[in-house]
């Protein structure tokens, strides 16, 4: 697909989110918090795909940025006072977001140097542990509520904000790494000695996919707090990052339609499993090993497209 | 085309390089020769930027290229086939080809350069669109050479392309060498480590003989 025609179907999505949206209230109260939650995590999952899938770089401290959009986005809606349903929210929350965004891509830039010397399993304890720093220094910051937490937040994230980000984060990150420049990605994967004697320039890669990354990881921090109306340290811990992790590593690394499938379902599977009570997440955890015995390249491995699924498919259906 | 003066390059403490010169004339083959852990490989990639000097200048057509990052002497004109062959091993042997055109824009061109390799190399035709990792370790090396080609680079590095092949392929490759050198004008920095025996001897001796005087020693 060529750009013009992505561009086409994310107008298409965003529409759609909007129609939908009409009908919000229509929706089951408790079907329509898990749908929020499947398309937040979908922006976190295909966000630290870029980062972790495409570029090759480990991280773990994808909580940590989500944290850093979430608190600015609370802190700028209470200031500029918005309203639920208030004719403000619509320039607000976006604003909000964007902010949030744009302090967690900072952030992410400055995670985004250790990863130009370290690698693998180093890059992953660092980022980790950056992750930890955030979340330790707003649990120490009264004017954020610290331990208790932030609260009063404005609800105004609603289906269409949500689904819209998602769209535009998988067109952004689709347009990004399938475009001739987002080649570098995958050499800088591979290879990065290589790439760097093709004459890819893997530093600016690097910081690219982790301030990219960041920034949506914060505008879903934004969505998720303008969700809840409370956010409290302990939800951005580094727990929440390898939630994230697994769903990118189950929907196959550099795989965006299929860690968005992985983001879908791990969303659903906890909620699906509460009939079963306390042997609930004995059995996701269960599911998560048998996935990685069984597919150990992710449920849809690298080459999940729509093309191939189709030919698949033909192919199966044509015996020979 | 290329001079490299009194180059140093430490790792740490240790002292990788002391002081290394050499010069290069425009669409000449030189080969670099010596024992393991002399250092040639190092010279090569201080001179490709992926590692840094700690004295000593290297210059390419007039342009200083001492501790320019990878990327920027890529761009000025010097290609280079890494050791160890390094191909990028998720991709096929197509996009590891691209993947070395990375830095150009004219798409006729880069489909001449495209033809020539697999001129060369038919070898890589066959295997076009098969993961660069599955090829044997003469077509890797084959596919490195070629990648590095697309480059269109006026200096070519190859650092040791005979190593870890399969010893009735290593002739063809420094053929393939000799007809890149020929067909394209282009000017080649060749790492071998292994070479046959040629002479043996007390070094008084040898240090008279005719033959190694002159390839050696530069005599006439």
């Amino acid at each position: 697909m060529g750009v013009h025609a992505t561009k086409v179907v994310l107008l298409a999505a965003i529409a759609i989110s909007f129609i939908v949206s009409l009908f919000q209230s229509q929706i089951n109260p408790y079907f329509l918090q898990i749908i929020i939650y499947i398309g937040i995590n979908i922006i976190l999952a295909t966000s630290l795909n870029l980062i972790n899938g495409y570029a090759g770089q480990f991280s773990l401290g994808h909580a940590g940025f989500m944290a850093l959009g979430g608190y600015t986005g609370a802190v700028v809606s209470t200031t500029l006072g918005a309203t639920p349903g208030g004719s403000s929210a619509v320039i607000i929350l976006p604003l909000a977001l964007v902010l949030g965004g744009i302090v967690a891509a900072l952030a992410g830039l400055l995670v985004g140097i250790p990863s130009l010397r370290l690698r693998g399993d180093y890059l992953a304890i660092t980022t980790l542990g950056f992750g930890e720093i955030i979340r330790v220094v707003i649990q120490n910051l009264d004017f954020l509520g610290g331990a208790r937490g932030f609260t009063g937040i404005p609800k105004l994230t609603n289906f269409f904000w949500v689904f819209s980000v998602v769209s535009i984060t998988v067109f952004v990150i689709s347009n990004l790494v399938n475009s001739s420049y987002g080649k570098g990605f995958l050499a800088v994967r591979d290879d990065e000695i290589a790439a760097q004697a093709m004459g890819i320039n893997t530093t600016k890669y690097k910081v690219v996919a982790f301030v990219t990354g960041a920034f949506f990881a914060g505008v879903a921090g934004g969505l998720y707090a303008h969700f809840v109306s409370y956010i409290n340290p302990q939800q951005f811990s580094f727990i929440r990052s390898i939630e994230i992790v697994v769903m990118v590593i189950v929907g196959g690394m550099g795989n965006t339609p299929g860690v968005i499938i992985a983001a879908a379902l791990l969303t659903i599977l906890p909620e699906a499993l509460r009939p079963i009570a306390e042997y609930r997440m004995v059995i996701y955890s269960l599911s998560l090993v048998i996935i990685m015995i069984t597919r150990p390249q992710g449920l849809f491995g690298r080459e999940l497209s729509l093309r191939s699924l189709l030919g698949r498919l033909r192919k199966q259906a044509m015996p020979v | 085309m290329l001079t490299v003066e009194r180059l140093e390059v430490r790792y740490g403490g240790i002292h990788a390089i002391k002081g290394v010169s050499l010069s290069i004339a425009r669409g000449q083959i030189a080969t670099m020769l010596g024992a393991n852990g002399a250092g040639k490989t190092t010279t090569l990639r201080t001179i490709s930027g992926l590692v840094k000097a700690s004295r000593g200048t290297i210059r390419f057509e007039d342009v200083e290229l001492t501790n320019r990052p990878p990327h920027e002497i890529v761009a000025l004109g010097v290609g280079q086939a890494p050791e160890g062959r390094m191909i990028f091993a998720n991709l096929t042997v197509k996009e590891n080809l691209e993947m070395g055109a990375y830095l150009r824009k004219n798409r006729a061109e880069i489909q001449n350069d495209l033809d020539f390799v697999f001129s060369i190399f038919p070898r890589l035709r066959e295997r076009i669109k098969q993961p660069g990792g599955t090829l044997s370790g003469g077509e890797q090396q084959m596919l490195a050479i070629g990648r590095a080609l697309m480059t269109r680079p006026r200096l070519l590095l190859l650092d040791e392309p005979s190593l870890g092949i399969a010893p009735i392929l290593v002739k063809t490759i420094f053929e393939k060498i000799q007809e890149i050198n020929r067909e394209l004008g282009m000017t080649i920095l060749l790492v071998v480590e292994t070479g046959e025996l040629m002479i043996e001897g007390k070094a008084s001796e040898i240090a008279k003989n005719e033959g190694v005087r002159k390839a050696y020693l530069g005599e006439t």
